[in-house]
């Protein structure tokens, strides 16, 4: 099955955003597998960011208004809290793009089906703005900012495509059969 | 055919495969694999819709289940994910399960996972922590994975791994009195910076490995994991070893790197010069000489976590703080109540450890766990509750990371905490060590 394209708002934020900003160590008691959980998560998503940047999600509904992260480098870095990527996909977020990734934290965004994590060659969080719309095109392997008239090429995710359009390592493994 | 880093070896036996290279994906055998209380209900949960509910785990002894991170508190949460991993091991059969109400307890489970045995040459460990790197020092290749990684391997005993680079760090010369592990892996985290070695496998070696203690060469496999490494690993020397057989009776052989191995990157550092280091708020990156740090006025000093709660650390602090006072509120957190009895038992001139340091007024915590190296609940022993300073023996110093997110955190060496705690400033054992 391949992705679906999508569009919506972007959240910027810049390089070397950890585990403990994303998801702060005090909610990692939280389990991110119940129905409860899963919610209570979204609430508390990316609120060990610094209080420069704005609000992320709501807080009475767990929800953020975006779709996709912007990143510098190394985002995601630090602890293998699968709580993390999975916090930002209970608020609503679908993508990330950064211009690298923390290996526990990309690999949790694949596995768990989560989030998809791309990589791109630029500095785009310093060119934007939190707000702005984003476009993806995965058969294009583009993302495309209107306000910017631009159109940025992302890296291919490589062999872990296939378990990306799987929708995770379990639904991979079967179709496989592998189990 | 191009030789092969001692992470590729030791995946291409795992995997059943003649050879492997890096980028490649492989399914690959898990000898280990270790849950800690933070993973543990999410782990089950995807293990049970997976598998279904009264599936059986792939193999009950290679399962090790150790609660660390919030061990001891009043939370209902947290004590809630330690009675699901009670249930799932009683439902399994799981016996390595190191339960901190039993006399199985044991504390933080990178120091667990060697004391009890786990971390053998030429076998791979998989746990659901960042930190599992550790486990490198015995020649072990020892990852760190998330939930659904580790629901998978439950079930099949496999993990699919994509074959890392290998980055090469050579340490040569003779090691000042005053040099410490942490400072060489700070040095090198300050050189590859905090995403430098990501995905790759950090292979460390040269003569100042080869004749460092277990414990000094497990502190700098832990902190390749903040370099973003995959693993941290060395070939095990006559310490590592010895300490292996004197924990299992399984069998293991020790692996080499062929010696036309391609390694992306080379470090070479010579420590006969080398200065101690400190790594400023709020990135173990952001390294400084401790020359060049700036006179700031430390408000307290944390002594613990997997990286310098361990034995060697407390005895390199005791050698400071014999019939001293600290000046600054200093917490100590031994990482295993193994670690807390040889503190009790192992003397300097007729005095024991533990007695050295509460006599220089050094709070010592007797529940063995993470405690406040990241943060955990409010109730938590030596957590940043407020704006601080504090000079900590940890491996993170992330915005937030001890708790309160005003919090500033420097990460330095057991020798440079105690120093400190002494002066109430950042101040660098180097003069200091003279003098004793
Ligand atoms: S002591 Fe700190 S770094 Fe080590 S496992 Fe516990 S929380 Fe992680």
């Amino acid at each position: 099955m391949k992705v679906c394209d999508l569009a919506g708002p972007t959240f910027v934020v810049k390089n070397n955003i950890d585990t403990d900003q994303i998801l702060p160590g005090k909610y990692i008691k939280i389990n991110p597998a119940s129905y409860e959980g899963y919610k209570e998560l979204g609430l508390v998503a990316m609120s060990g960011l610094p209080d420069c940047y704005p609000p992320f999600a709501s807080n009475k509904s767990g929800k953020t208004i975006y779709k996709i992260i912007i990143a510098g480098n190394n985002f995601g870095c630090g602890s293998s809290r699968e709580q993390a990527p999975i916090a930002l996909g209970a608020a609503g977020i679908k993508v990330v793009i950064a211009e690298s990734f923390a290996r526990i934290f990309y690999r949790n965004c694949i596995t768990s089906g989560e989030l998809i994590p791309l990589e791109i060659k630029e500095c785009l969080w310093q060119k934007v703005e939190t707000g702005l719309d984003a476009q993806i095109k995965f058969d294009k392997k583009k993302i495309i900012i209107p306000a910017l008239s631009r159109e940025i090429e992302f890296s291919s995710l490589g062999p872990m495509i296939e378990i990306v359009e799987a929708g995770g390592l379990f639904s991979y493994a079967k179709k496989i059969g592998r189990i | 055919m191009t030789g092969e880093s001692l992470a590729q070896k030791i995946i291409a036996m795992a995997s059943g495969k003649e050879h492997v290279e890096p980028g490649e994906l492989v399914w690959v055998k898990v000898n280990t694999l270790m849950i800690h209380d933070i993973a543990i209900a999410g782990v089950v949960e995807i293990f049970k819709k997976e598998f279904g509910d009264n599936a059986k785990i792939w193999d009950r002894n290679k399962v090790v289940l150790i609660p660390d991170h919030f061990a001891y508190t009043k939370d209902d949460m947290a004590n809630n994910n330690i009675r699901i991993m009670r249930e799932f091991a009683h439902h399994q059969g799981v016996e390595h399960f190191y339960d901190l109400s039993t006399k199985m307890a044991r504390g933080v489970c990178h120091i667990a996972l060697p004391e009890c045995g786990y971390t053998r040459p030429g076998e791979i460990l998989v746990g659901t922590d960042s930190h599992t790197t550790m486990a490198g020092a015995f020649g072990t290749f020892a990852i760190g994975v998330g939930n659904t990684d580790a629901a998978y391997i439950l079930g099949t005993g496999e993990i699919l791994l994509k074959v890392p680079q290998s980055i090469k760090v050579i340490f040569e010369g003779v090691l000042p009195s005053y040099l410490q592990a942490k400072d060489l892996i700070l040095k090198v985290i300050g050189d590859l910076t905090v995403g430098g070695g990501a995905y790759c496998s950090i292979e460390f070696s040269g003569p100042v490995i080869e004749n460092l203690s277990a414990e000094e060469r497990m502190t700098i496999c832990n902190m390749a994991a903040e370099c973003g490494a995959k693993s941290g690993i060395m070939v095990p020397n006559k310490a590592a070893i010895n300490y292996v057989k004197n924990r299992t009776n399984i069998n293991f052989g020790v692996i080499l790197p062929d010696t036309n191995a391609v390694y992306i990157k080379t470090l070479v550092y010579d420590v006969t010069e080398m200065e101690p280091v400190v790594a400023l708020p709020h990135s173990p990156d952001n390294l400084v000489s401790i020359s060049e740090v700036p006179d700031i006025k430390i408000d307290r000093v944390y002594l613990g976590s997997c990286t310098g709660g361990k034995f060697d650390d407390f005895m390199a602090v005791a050698n400071i703080l014999k019939g001293k006072k600290v000046l600054v509120e200093t917490y100590a957190v031994p990482a295993t109540r193994e670690i807390i009895e040889k503190l009790i038992n192992e003397k300097i001139d007729g005095e024991s450890i533990f007695g050295i340091l509460s006599n220089a007024g050094v709070f010592i915590s007797l529940e063995p766990c993470c405690a406040a190296c990241f943060g955990g609940t409010d109730d938590t022993f030596g957590r940043a509750n407020k704006a601080m300073n504090i000079l900590s023996t940890t491996n993170r110093n992330f915005l937030g990371r001890m708790g309160h997110k005003e919090a500033k955190i420097f990460l330095a060496s057991p020798y440079t905490a105690a120093v400190s705690a002494l002066t109430g400033h950042i101040t660098s054992p180097t003069t200091f060590m003279d003098k004793i």
